[in-house]
Protein backbone atom coordinates (compact mmCIF):
# COMPACT_ATOMS: atom_id res chain seq x y z
CA UNK A 1 0.00 0.00 0.00
CA UNK A 2 1.36 3.48 -1.08
CA UNK A 3 1.64 6.00 1.55
CA UNK A 4 0.59 8.49 -0.47
CA UNK A 5 -2.73 7.31 -0.55
CA UNK A 6 -2.37 9.40 2.82
CA UNK A 7 -2.60 12.85 0.98
CA UNK A 8 -6.20 12.79 0.83
CA UNK A 9 -7.12 14.57 3.54
CA UNK A 10 -10.37 12.32 4.11
CA UNK A 11 -7.56 9.80 4.78
CA UNK A 12 -5.55 11.81 6.59
CA UNK A 13 -7.64 13.13 8.98
CA UNK A 14 -8.24 9.65 11.13
CA UNK A 15 -4.22 9.12 10.76
CA UNK A 16 -3.53 12.18 12.59
CA UNK A 17 -6.33 11.57 14.94
CA UNK A 18 -4.55 8.56 16.20
CA UNK A 19 -1.41 9.82 16.31
CA UNK A 20 -2.32 12.83 18.06
CA UNK A 21 -2.78 11.43 21.66
CA UNK A 22 0.76 9.22 21.35
CA UNK A 23 2.52 12.75 20.46
CA UNK A 24 0.73 14.77 23.32
CA UNK A 25 1.48 12.35 26.02
CA UNK A 26 4.95 11.91 25.22
CA UNK A 27 5.07 15.74 25.27
CA UNK A 28 3.46 15.73 28.66
CA UNK A 29 6.05 13.14 30.27
CA UNK A 30 9.14 14.55 28.72
CA UNK A 31 8.20 18.04 29.97
CA UNK A 32 7.85 16.90 33.33
CA UNK A 33 10.77 14.53 33.22
CA UNK A 34 12.72 17.43 31.56
CA UNK A 35 11.32 20.54 33.61
CA UNK A 36 12.53 18.05 36.71
CA UNK A 37 16.31 17.93 35.57
CA UNK A 38 16.48 21.44 34.72
CA UNK A 39 14.78 23.42 37.73
CA UNK A 40 15.41 20.53 40.42
CA UNK A 41 19.02 18.27 39.09
CA UNK A 42 20.63 20.67 37.31
CA UNK A 43 23.37 22.07 39.59
CA UNK A 44 23.42 26.32 39.65
CA UNK A 45 25.53 28.12 37.28
CA UNK A 46 28.76 29.77 38.94
CA UNK A 47 28.71 32.63 36.38
CA UNK A 48 25.14 32.85 35.97
CA UNK A 49 23.31 31.74 39.34
CA UNK A 50 20.01 30.39 38.84
CA UNK A 51 19.02 32.49 35.84
CA UNK A 52 20.69 30.51 33.05
CA UNK A 53 17.74 27.91 34.06
CA UNK A 54 15.89 30.00 30.94
CA UNK A 55 17.86 27.78 28.46
CA UNK A 56 15.61 24.87 29.52
CA UNK A 57 12.99 26.86 27.47
CA UNK A 58 14.77 29.44 25.71
CA UNK A 59 16.85 27.27 23.56
CA UNK A 60 13.97 24.73 22.70
CA UNK A 61 11.65 27.65 21.73
CA UNK A 62 14.09 28.64 19.25
CA UNK A 63 15.16 25.60 17.83
CA UNK A 64 11.47 25.24 16.99
CA UNK A 65 10.72 28.20 15.59
CA UNK A 66 13.44 27.56 13.01
CA UNK A 67 11.94 23.97 12.78
CA UNK A 68 8.32 24.55 12.35
CA UNK A 69 9.48 27.12 9.49
CA UNK A 70 11.78 24.65 7.67
CA UNK A 71 8.81 22.49 7.79
CA UNK A 72 6.24 24.85 6.57
CA UNK A 73 7.94 26.14 3.89
CA UNK A 74 8.47 22.11 3.01
CA UNK A 75 4.98 21.49 2.79
CA UNK A 76 4.38 25.23 0.98
CA UNK A 77 6.43 24.29 -1.55
CA UNK A 78 5.52 20.51 -1.85
CA UNK A 79 1.98 21.86 -2.04
CA UNK A 80 2.58 24.72 -4.87
CA UNK A 81 4.56 22.05 -7.00
CA UNK A 82 2.15 19.05 -6.97
CA UNK A 83 -0.78 21.40 -6.67
CA UNK A 84 -2.11 19.28 -3.75
CA UNK A 85 -4.24 20.79 -0.82
CA UNK A 86 -3.50 18.93 2.22
CA UNK A 87 0.32 20.00 1.97
CA UNK A 88 -0.92 23.74 1.91
CA UNK A 89 -3.10 22.93 5.05
CA UNK A 90 -0.16 21.33 6.65
CA UNK A 91 1.72 24.26 5.93
CA UNK A 92 -0.95 27.11 7.26
CA UNK A 93 -1.68 24.42 10.02
CA UNK A 94 2.55 25.24 10.94
CA UNK A 95 2.36 28.77 10.98
CA UNK A 96 0.61 29.63 14.31
CA UNK A 97 3.14 26.87 16.44
CA UNK A 98 5.93 28.15 14.88
CA UNK A 99 4.78 32.13 15.78
CA UNK A 100 4.44 30.91 19.24
CA UNK A 101 7.70 29.69 19.52
CA UNK A 102 9.26 32.37 18.16
CA UNK A 103 7.77 34.70 19.99
CA UNK A 104 8.64 32.48 22.92
CA UNK A 105 12.08 32.32 21.74
CA UNK A 106 12.74 36.14 21.85
CA UNK A 107 10.44 36.82 25.27
CA UNK A 108 12.46 34.13 27.16
CA UNK A 109 15.39 35.68 25.21
CA UNK A 110 14.70 39.40 26.66
CA UNK A 111 14.23 37.82 30.17
CA UNK A 112 17.83 36.19 30.27
CA UNK A 113 19.51 38.91 28.85
CA UNK A 114 18.62 41.55 31.23
CA UNK A 115 20.25 39.67 33.89
CA UNK A 116 23.09 38.83 31.95
CA UNK A 117 23.69 41.58 29.50
CA UNK A 118 22.09 44.28 31.22
CA UNK A 119 19.87 44.75 28.08
CA UNK A 120 16.63 43.31 27.05
CA UNK A 121 17.16 43.80 23.61
CA UNK A 122 20.08 44.68 21.02
CA UNK A 123 19.93 44.78 17.22
CA UNK A 124 22.46 41.87 16.83
CA UNK A 125 22.35 39.37 13.78
CA UNK A 126 20.81 36.67 15.70
CA UNK A 127 18.12 38.46 17.70
CA UNK A 128 17.25 40.62 14.38
CA UNK A 129 16.84 37.67 12.52
CA UNK A 130 14.32 36.06 14.89
CA UNK A 131 12.72 38.94 15.20
CA UNK A 132 12.20 38.66 11.39
CA UNK A 133 11.22 35.58 11.64
CA UNK A 134 8.44 36.31 13.87
CA UNK A 135 7.53 39.28 10.99
CA UNK A 136 7.66 36.11 8.23
CA UNK A 137 5.04 33.86 10.29
CA UNK A 138 2.96 36.60 10.72
CA UNK A 139 2.96 37.84 7.11
CA UNK A 140 2.39 34.44 5.83
CA UNK A 141 -0.71 34.30 8.51
CA UNK A 142 -1.84 37.73 7.10
CA UNK A 143 -1.46 36.90 3.62
CA UNK A 144 -3.54 33.87 4.04
CA UNK A 145 -6.63 35.30 5.13
CA UNK A 146 -6.29 38.78 3.06
CA UNK A 147 -7.14 36.25 0.18
CA UNK A 148 -10.98 34.98 -0.92
CA UNK A 149 -10.21 32.05 -2.90
CA UNK A 150 -7.79 29.37 -0.51
CA UNK A 151 -6.38 27.36 -3.03
CA UNK A 152 -4.93 31.18 -4.61
CA UNK A 153 -4.21 32.33 -1.04
CA UNK A 154 -2.34 29.04 -0.28
CA UNK A 155 0.13 29.63 -2.88
CA UNK A 156 0.91 33.23 -2.96
CA UNK A 157 1.41 32.70 1.06
CA UNK A 158 3.57 29.64 0.06
CA UNK A 159 5.48 32.17 -1.93
CA UNK A 160 6.24 34.62 0.86
CA UNK A 161 7.29 31.27 2.98
CA UNK A 162 10.02 29.97 -0.14
CA UNK A 163 11.65 33.61 0.08
CA UNK A 164 11.66 33.91 3.99
CA UNK A 165 12.99 30.58 4.13
CA UNK A 166 16.92 32.10 3.50
CA UNK A 167 16.11 33.74 6.90
CA UNK A 168 16.65 29.94 8.82
CA UNK A 169 20.22 29.51 7.90
CA UNK A 170 21.00 33.43 8.61
CA UNK A 171 19.56 32.70 11.82
CA UNK A 172 21.28 29.31 12.70
CA UNK A 173 24.95 30.44 11.59
CA UNK A 174 24.48 34.06 12.63
CA UNK A 175 27.34 33.70 15.44
CA UNK A 176 29.30 32.14 13.30
CA UNK A 177 29.16 34.84 10.62
CA UNK A 178 28.80 38.10 12.73
CA UNK A 179 30.39 39.51 15.59
CA UNK A 180 27.37 38.87 17.82
CA UNK A 181 26.14 39.94 22.12
CA UNK A 182 24.29 36.69 21.47
CA UNK A 183 26.60 33.69 22.05
CA UNK A 184 27.87 31.21 19.64
CA UNK A 185 26.45 27.37 19.46
CA UNK A 186 27.48 25.14 22.94
CA UNK A 187 26.42 22.07 21.14
CA UNK A 188 26.87 21.25 17.42
CA UNK A 189 27.34 17.53 15.35
CA UNK A 190 31.06 17.55 15.61
CA UNK A 191 32.09 18.99 19.00
CA UNK A 192 31.63 17.56 22.01
CA UNK A 193 29.72 19.89 24.16
CA UNK A 194 30.53 22.99 26.33
CA UNK A 195 28.30 22.49 28.87
CA UNK A 196 27.45 20.20 32.01
CA UNK A 197 26.31 16.89 31.22
CA UNK A 198 23.04 17.32 33.18
CA UNK A 199 22.42 21.16 31.56
CA UNK A 200 22.89 19.52 28.37
CA UNK A 201 20.25 16.29 29.33
CA UNK A 202 17.77 18.62 30.66
CA UNK A 203 18.14 20.92 27.49
CA UNK A 204 17.89 17.92 25.49
CA UNK A 205 14.91 16.31 26.97
CA UNK A 206 13.06 20.23 27.14
CA UNK A 207 13.43 20.63 23.61
CA UNK A 208 12.44 16.91 22.45
CA UNK A 209 9.01 17.99 24.55
CA UNK A 210 8.66 21.15 22.96
CA UNK A 211 8.95 18.88 19.61
CA UNK A 212 6.32 16.68 20.53
CA UNK A 213 3.87 19.37 21.68
CA UNK A 214 4.39 21.37 18.21
CA UNK A 215 3.89 17.61 16.11
CA UNK A 216 0.68 17.45 18.50
CA UNK A 217 -0.47 20.95 18.48
CA UNK A 218 -0.35 21.00 14.46
CA UNK A 219 -1.95 17.77 14.01
CA UNK A 220 -5.03 18.73 15.91
CA UNK A 221 -5.17 22.20 13.73
CA UNK A 222 -4.79 20.01 10.59
CA UNK A 223 -8.07 17.93 11.23
CA UNK A 224 -9.82 21.38 12.22
CA UNK A 225 -8.52 22.89 8.97
CA UNK A 226 -9.49 19.72 6.79
CA UNK A 227 -12.76 20.21 8.29
CA UNK A 228 -13.21 23.88 7.80
CA UNK A 229 -12.30 23.13 4.02
CA UNK A 230 -13.93 19.66 3.32
CA UNK A 231 -17.11 20.35 5.25
CA UNK A 232 -19.26 20.03 1.68
CA UNK A 233 -17.63 16.84 1.26
CA UNK A 234 -19.85 13.68 2.84
CA UNK A 235 -17.74 12.05 4.61
CA UNK A 236 -16.77 15.16 6.87
CA UNK A 237 -20.77 15.71 7.50
CA UNK A 238 -20.66 12.84 10.83
CA UNK A 239 -17.65 14.52 11.92
CA UNK A 240 -18.41 17.90 11.64
CA UNK A 241 -21.79 17.27 14.11
CA UNK A 242 -19.36 15.56 16.57
CA UNK A 243 -16.73 18.06 16.40
CA UNK B 1 18.89 18.71 45.11
CA UNK B 2 19.61 22.23 44.71
CA UNK B 3 16.80 23.64 46.96
CA UNK B 4 16.18 23.41 50.85
CA UNK B 5 12.97 24.83 50.55
CA UNK B 6 10.02 25.90 48.36
CA UNK B 7 10.82 29.79 48.93
CA UNK B 8 14.22 29.25 47.63
CA UNK B 9 13.16 27.20 44.30
CA UNK B 10 10.49 30.47 44.11
CA UNK B 11 13.43 32.92 45.07
CA UNK B 12 16.01 31.38 41.85
CA UNK B 13 18.84 32.77 43.26
CA UNK B 14 17.35 36.21 43.16
CA UNK B 15 16.46 35.57 39.20
CA UNK B 16 12.76 34.36 40.47
CA UNK B 17 11.27 37.63 38.24
CA UNK B 18 13.20 36.35 35.27
CA UNK B 19 13.17 32.44 35.03
CA UNK B 20 9.29 32.42 36.46
CA UNK B 21 8.93 34.73 33.96
CA UNK B 22 9.98 32.33 31.13
CA UNK B 23 8.77 29.36 32.34
CA UNK B 24 5.02 31.38 32.72
CA UNK B 25 4.69 32.64 29.69
CA UNK B 26 5.11 29.36 28.34
CA UNK B 27 2.84 27.91 30.46
CA UNK B 28 0.45 30.75 29.01
CA UNK B 29 1.23 30.67 25.64
CA UNK B 30 0.71 26.55 25.98
CA UNK B 31 -2.69 27.48 27.29
CA UNK B 32 -4.00 30.14 24.58
CA UNK B 33 -2.92 27.70 22.25
CA UNK B 34 -4.74 24.57 22.99
CA UNK B 35 -7.93 27.20 24.04
CA UNK B 36 -7.77 28.51 20.92
CA UNK B 37 -7.77 25.20 19.20
CA UNK B 38 -10.90 23.65 21.44
CA UNK B 39 -12.55 26.81 20.69
CA UNK B 40 -11.85 26.87 17.07
CA UNK B 41 -13.11 23.43 16.75
CA UNK B 42 -16.44 23.90 18.84
CA UNK B 43 -16.80 26.74 15.90
CA UNK B 44 -16.96 24.30 12.97
CA UNK B 45 -20.38 23.13 14.08
CA UNK B 46 -21.63 26.72 13.16
CA UNK B 47 -20.18 26.56 9.84
CA UNK B 48 -22.19 26.77 6.74
CA UNK B 49 -22.57 23.36 5.36
CA UNK B 50 -24.80 23.52 2.36
CA UNK B 51 -23.14 25.33 -0.68
CA UNK B 52 -26.19 27.75 -0.78
CA UNK B 53 -25.86 29.47 2.20
CA UNK B 54 -22.06 29.37 2.02
CA UNK B 55 -21.41 33.28 1.54
CA UNK B 56 -18.11 32.84 -0.24
CA UNK B 57 -20.02 30.63 -2.82
CA UNK B 58 -22.42 33.16 -3.66
CA UNK B 59 -22.64 33.86 -7.03
CA UNK B 60 -21.27 37.54 -8.01
CA UNK B 61 -24.83 39.19 -9.00
CA UNK B 62 -26.18 38.60 -5.70
CA UNK B 63 -23.55 40.68 -3.44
Amino acid sequence: MSWTRYAAPQRFYPLAGRALPWFAAAALLLTLAGLYIGLVLAPTDHQQGDSYRIIFVHVPAAWMSMICYLALAFWAAVGLIFNTRLASMLAVALAPTGAWMTFLALWTGALWGKPTWGTWWVWDARLTSELILLFLYIGFMSLHAAIDDERRADRAAALLALVGAVNVPVIYFSVQWWNTLHQGASVSLTQAPSMARVMLAGMLVMTLAFWMYCIAAVLARVRVIILERERHARWARPLLEAA
Amino acid sequence: MNWSSLAEFAHMGGYGLYVWGSFGMCALVLAAETWGLRSRRRNLRQLPLDEADDLEHRPIHEA
